[in-house]
């Protein structure tokens, strides 16, 4: 799909089955995707599509039970040991009992470097996500969108190229969202990341991506994929203009189409 | 202090019900021998000077309220706490064997719920033995123990001590067995992208989210310890400490002197829970808990 920069994230014929007690569940099937670098992939649909599923899988939080996938050319374990992706998670997940500079030290202190390195490192992610001069508060002390931007921070923090985002502002209001939204796209211009992030907000996608992956439910499987014609720079009144209107009715046609707004 | 007034009125009013639920079964309860007396002293006192009397013979069957007080004021505060009349000096006896205990016992009961929580085969194999080990009468098992100890030269504050730590390390385990698997499923799966290692895993996110079961289950065995060091002290021959006390009060029909260390022994506990509830509260505020 995209020949000329090289996959980050290549996967084809994956399958995931899960064995629960009402029998086998088939999560994903059959689903060929490829991120190259650099782009900004989302996968959309409705729930229990198995968009976060693949996400899982990618992350090596979810074993693939038929087909390939490989993360940076590695098997997706291989590529977690050598922390090839920085994970956010639909909750900040951010530890109670640490403050924001020691949350986003926290992966920093499991790497083994050093306290000079570290507190250089915290202080330029931050800055990235706009949280300087909150290092010292506690998780509770900072509203919802903060500690979802905090999270980030954390998941930059190691400097891995591959950013995997599971629904990350699903659970804040629009006005905050909206915010956020800005602010990832113009974090993504400056640290030049492969981020794939899941979502299922048409116009988040919409707004956000390069790609836009439609995916399906019963079974799980990818049913379309969008480019995006849009400009790299996006201002946030780019959503009223026909040429998002027209991706955003693509995207709604691939979710009908994939039987998505069926009962 | 809002709070403070707000938690006042309600534990005085029930202090104050007991009291008169206490003096209403004083009256009852001594009355029998009382009249007893009054009969063979041919006597025969009005119904005021009767109740007086029955709440204040020096061996009653329960004592007055005021008996208590006056008997537990007189051995804590007007005797030298080197005295072994003291209350103070026999609590502190009973209060450093439960000390020792609890220690002993925090740390067994947390070494034990990290073999639990990281090895299959413990937890299959262990919390069965370690329920059962509960369901002992402590009171037959303590003289057991001390006496076995005895027969290879331990006494003193050790055997007692163990009594205590056999009851205060069982919540203590189940409390931090809770503890060290209370972590998010997100919080695992967190540690599991950065590729942490168990080791790493277990100081970084399961210790820290264990604290609050800790001091929770550490309020329980530390009560559990001191119940252990009386009970300890009832097999020794009856040196010293509350539960010597208890027991020679027994022996000398002493009620009054029970009753008033049992108070001494409330004391104590009602103390040890709270200092432990406060050292809770202090790591709390430092882990950056958020104030009530």
């Amino acid at each position: 799909m995209t020949g000329s920069s090289p996959a980050v994230v290549s996967a084809s014929k994956l399958g995931l089955t899960f064995q629960t007690n009402d029998g086998p569940v088939q999560a994903l099937s059959n689903v060929d995707l490829t991120i190259g670098k650099g782009e900004f992939v989302s996968l959309i649909g409705p729930s229990g599509c198995g968009k976060t599923t693949l996400l899982r899988v990618i992350a090596d939080l979810e074993k693939p039970t038929s087909g390939m996938i490989s993360v940076n050319g590695m098997t997706p374990e291989q590529a977690r040991e050598k922390r090839a992706y920085g994970y956010v998670f639909q909750a900040a997940a951010l530890f109670p009992w640490r403050t924001i500079e020691r949350n986003v030290a926290l992966p920093l202190e499991i790497m083994g470097l050093s306290k000079t390195e570290q507190a250089e490192r915290i202080k330029r992610t931050l800055d990235l996500v706009n949280l300087t001069g909150f290092e010292k508060k506690y998780p509770w002390q900072l509203s919802g969108g903060m500690q979802q931007r905090a999270s980030i921070a954390r998941a930059l923090a190691f400097d891995a190229d591959l950013l995997l985002m599971d629904e990350p502002f699903g659970a804040l209001d629009e006005i905050v969202r909206d915010h956020l939204n800005e602010q990832l796209l113009q974090l993504w211009g400056r640290t030049n990341k492969t981020i794939c992030f899941v979502t299922h907000s048409i116009p988040e996608a919409v707004y956000l991506s390069t790609r836009i992956v439609v995916m399906s439910p019963r079974p799980g499987r990818v049913s379309d994929i969008i480019e995006s014609t849009l400009p790299k720079e996006r201002p946030l009144d780019i959503r009223e203009t026909p040429e998002f209107l027209a991706i955003a009715a693509r995207v709604r046609d691939g979710l009908r189409a994939g039987h998505s707004y069926d009962d | 202090m809002d709070t403070f007034r707000d938690k006042l009125v309600p534990v005085t009013s029930i202090l104050a019900g007991v009291i008169v639920l206490w003096y209403v079964f004083a009256v009852i309860l001594n009355a029998p021998f009382q009249r007893d007396l009054d009969t063979r002293a041919n006597e025969t006192p009005g119904a005021v000077e009767f109740i007086g009397k029955t709440l204040s013979q020096p061996k009653p069957t329960l004592p007055a309220p005021h008996q208590v007080a006056v008997n537990f004021f007189e051995n804590t505060f007007l005797r030298p706490i080197t005295s072994n009349r003291s209350l103070v000096y026999n609590a502190w006896v009973t209060l450093s064997s439960t000390l020792l205990g609890f220690a002993f016992g925090t740390a067994l009961g947390i070494v034990i719920a990290v073999g639990i929580v990281h090895v299959a085969t413990l937890d299959r194999s262990l919390m069965p033995w370690i329920i059962a080990s509960q369901t002992i009468p402590i009171l037959a098992v303590a003289p057991m123990i001390i006496v076995v100890l005895a027969a290879i030269g331990i006494t003193g504050l050790i055997p007692k001590a163990m009594i205590s730590t056999y009851l205060s390390f069982f919540p203590v385990t189940v409390g931090m067995v809770k503890g060290l698997r209370s972590p998010e499923i997100m919080h695992l799966d967190l540690m599991h992208t950065y590729n942490a290692s168990r080791t790493q895993t277990f100081w970084k996110l399961r210790v820290p989210a264990s604290v609050p079961f800790l001091f929770t289950s550490m309020k329980v065995a530390v009560a559990a310890s001191l119940v252990g060091a009386i009970v300890g002290e009832l097999p020794t021959g009856a040196v010293a400490g509350i539960g010597a006390k208890l027991l020679a009060g027994a022996y000398y029909s002493q009620s009054i002197d029970i009753w008033s260390a049992l108070v001494a022994g409330s004391i104590v506990a009602a103390l040890l829970v709270m200092v432990v509830g406060i050292a809770g509260r202090i790591v709390d505020r430092a882990m950056g808990g958020r104030p009530a």
